[in-house]
């Protein structure tokens, strides 16, 4: 079988799985389900079937589970009794930040991560590179929501200057986009770097680890031959060949990076999906917290199956049947 | 790989303490260790106690309060020293049910290979890859808060990377001649397995086991600074939890917010230094020199 449809197979399988893990996790939930969802001990007999029945709960497992799947596959993610609105319109309005939030802190942690691991590897054994590999083990034993609270206090109650709270400035009235993009942009420096300084670390150990490797390669020592620089032989050669060890690794950089989001979205209360699980949490708000997971474990296996696909592209030996 | 078989336990810690930074991570955990051990003992503030009036409610240090007060007047100092128990306590026992899944997982699969190898992957890759963080918050708020089931919750999703080192170590542990000579000696599976796959295994396991209790502790940490933690005990993420909650930081009152973290930082640091450094001496080629 051709690699991408194998890899298309496992990513649809694995999604079916996560679907019925996340049916069965929601579904065995200690005590009536229904008292959960709706809140209260006071419902009478009739009310209680009636909410039974809307949520496909009077049958048995297995046709609870089918109408679950006809209801996801129709957009339903059921109904949020805090926010008294269906939960995929809730989802829709917090989506898009997240989405803004980690494209933009992605961007720079895999940039800065990749140039300073590869810098420090280049140095291997001297000074600069150890304590760059000292700071990156310190860096990633940070607890994130820490880091967040730390620069919270910094910028927003000691030194002051930058916005700690939410993605736009209160009843702020903007002359143009620009203004309001601008203003976004404020609100989106403590939050980016916040995950930065925690997760460039994981970039720099495995850049620096993989052009280490790279460097003691045949190759290499052909180009040294060659009396190449040592410039051009670590940017020119060495860099390239790094890469391909550090896109399988950030395969687990994906499910780091949504855990470290949720944290930061709570400490900025940034409105995106990770503070949206954190009120969830807070209200037991079962079918929102239900919809999130689902939503983030679905994207983090699509984001696997990007990066497979793009390693595959990159170094076709990769995915051969072992 | 051959001599990283033969590595005897106290010639590991040798080793261990010849690296300069596996050093620093011993030297850590032994004072965080002796610090929640015997600190309570030491300084009998009780954790618990709430202040008498609203004078007591966030004081800055001072008064025979070391590290201050916290929003409800209670020592922070004690606070801190009760919740290392907790934080170390949850980060050992979820590490300890994680690494007998992991590992027996990454034998089993790596050992019999055959159906069994594919399906035993293919559930450790599912796990490997669905996210961590959300899944325990999930997890957390459907089955409670209490204290082992945070321990359950967290070592239950802890396991895949341990199975797929252990699995992949276990392979080439297969291809040795001595186990086909064993099998055709008439050597039962279990027992080649005891005596011939486990012994050489087991370096490998504790080094990444050390790695795993960083990440189970930060995982604590992080479960109940969102509110799921165990709220008849004090851990230092809920200390953060509820400096946070109670506005400390708005308040500036430093003293509540940072030695929590830096608690956390100097235990989860500890334990990588120490698995970074057991990983290079176990498993040279894996692991990034320091």
């Amino acid at each position: 079988m051709p690699y991408f449809a194998r890899r298309t197979l496992t990513l649809l399988s694995s999604i079916v799985a996560i679907v019925t893990f996340n049916f069965l996790l929601f579904h065995i939930i200690p005590g009536d389900p229904i008292r959960l969802i709706a809140r209260s001990q006071h419902l009478t007999a009739d009310e209680i079937a009636k909410l039974h029945h809307e949520y496909g709960l009077d049958g048995s497992l297995f046709s609870q589970y089918l109408t679950y799947v006809k209801n996801l596959l129709h957009g339903d993610l059921g109904f949020s009794f805090t926010y008294q609105e269906p939960v995929i319109d809730i989802v829709k309005r917090t989506v898009g930040n997240t989405v803004l939030l980690l494209t933009t802190s992605t961007l720079i942690v895999v940039i800065a991560g990749i140039l300073i691991g590869v810098f420090a590897g280049s140095r291997h054994g001297k000074r600069s590179d150890s304590s760059t590999v000292i700071a990156a083990l310190v860096a990633w034993s940070l607890p994130t929501f820490w880091v967040g609270m730390l620069l919270v206090f910094t910028f927003g109650v000691w030194i002051g200057g930058l916005p700690i709270s939410g993605i736009t400035t209160p009843h702020a009235i903007y002359d143009n986009i620009f203004q309001k993009w601008q203003d976004i942009g404020m609100h989106l420096i403590l939050p980016t770097l916040t995950l930065a300084i925690v997760d460039i670390a994981f970039f720099v150990i495995i850049s620096r680890t993989s052009l280490i490797e790279v460097m003691s390669e045949d190759y290499m020592l052909t180009a040294r031959g060659k009396g190449l620089t040592r410039r051009t032989i670590v940017w020119g050669h060495g860099f390239r060949n790094a890469l391909l060890p550090v896109l399988t690794a950030s395969v687990l950089y994906i499910s780091a990076l949504v855990g470290g989001a949720i944290q930061v979205e709570v400490v900025y209360s940034w409105p995106g999906m990770g503070l949206l699980t954190y009120n969830s949490v807070l209200s037991r708000d079962y079918p929102v917290l239900e919809a999130c997971f689902l939503i983030t474990a679905v994207a983090v296996l699509v984001a696997n199956f990007a990066t497979d696909l793009l390693y595959h592209k990159l170094d076709p030996r990769v995915g051969v049947q072992r | 790989m051959s001599d990283s078989t033969t590595t005897h336990p106290t010639g590991m810690v040798k080793q261990l303490w010849r690296l300069g930074l596996g050093r620093a991570g011993i030297i850590i955990l032994i004072a965080v260790a002796f610090s929640a051990i015997v600190g309570p003992f030491i300084f009998p503030f009780d954790p618990a106690a709430v202040g008498a009036d609203a004078s007591s409610i966030l004081q800055a240090p001072g008064n025979g309060h070391i590290l201050g007060t916290d929003e409800l007047g209670r020592d922070v100092f004690s606070q801190l020293l009760t919740g290392a128990r907790i934080s170390l306590f949850v980060g050992v026992m979820a590490t300890v049910i994680s690494t007998i899944i992991g590992a027996s997982l990454g034998i089993f699969s790596g050992y019999f290979q055959g159906p069994l190898d594919t399906v035993l992957m293919s559930v450790t890759d599912f796990f490997l890859v669905v996210p961590a963080l959300p899944l325990m918050i999930a997890m957390g708020a459907i089955f409670g808060q209490n204290l082992s089931i945070i321990i359950l919750v967290i070592g239950f999703l802890s396991w895949p990377r341990t199975a797929r080192i252990v699995r992949s170590q276990t392979l080439s542990l297969r291809e040795r001649q001595y186990i086909p000579r064993a099998k055709s000696l008439g050597a039962k599976n279990m027992r080649i397995l005891r005596i011939n796959i486990l012994p050489h295994v087991m370096p490998l396991i504790i080094a990444n086991t050390i790695l795993v209790v960083a990440g189970c502790i930060l995982s604590e940490a992080t479960l109940s600074f969102i509110g799921l933690g165990d709220p008849d005990r004090i851990s230092w993420g809920s200390m953060l939890h509820f400096s946070f909650v109670s506005g400390a930081i708005g308040r500036g009152a430093w003293w509540y917010f940072l030695p929590p973290g830096i608690g956390i930082l100097f235990v989860v640091l500890g334990f990588t230094l120490v698995g970074q450094a057991l990983e290079q001496i176990t498993n040279p080629r894996l692991a990034a020199d320091v």
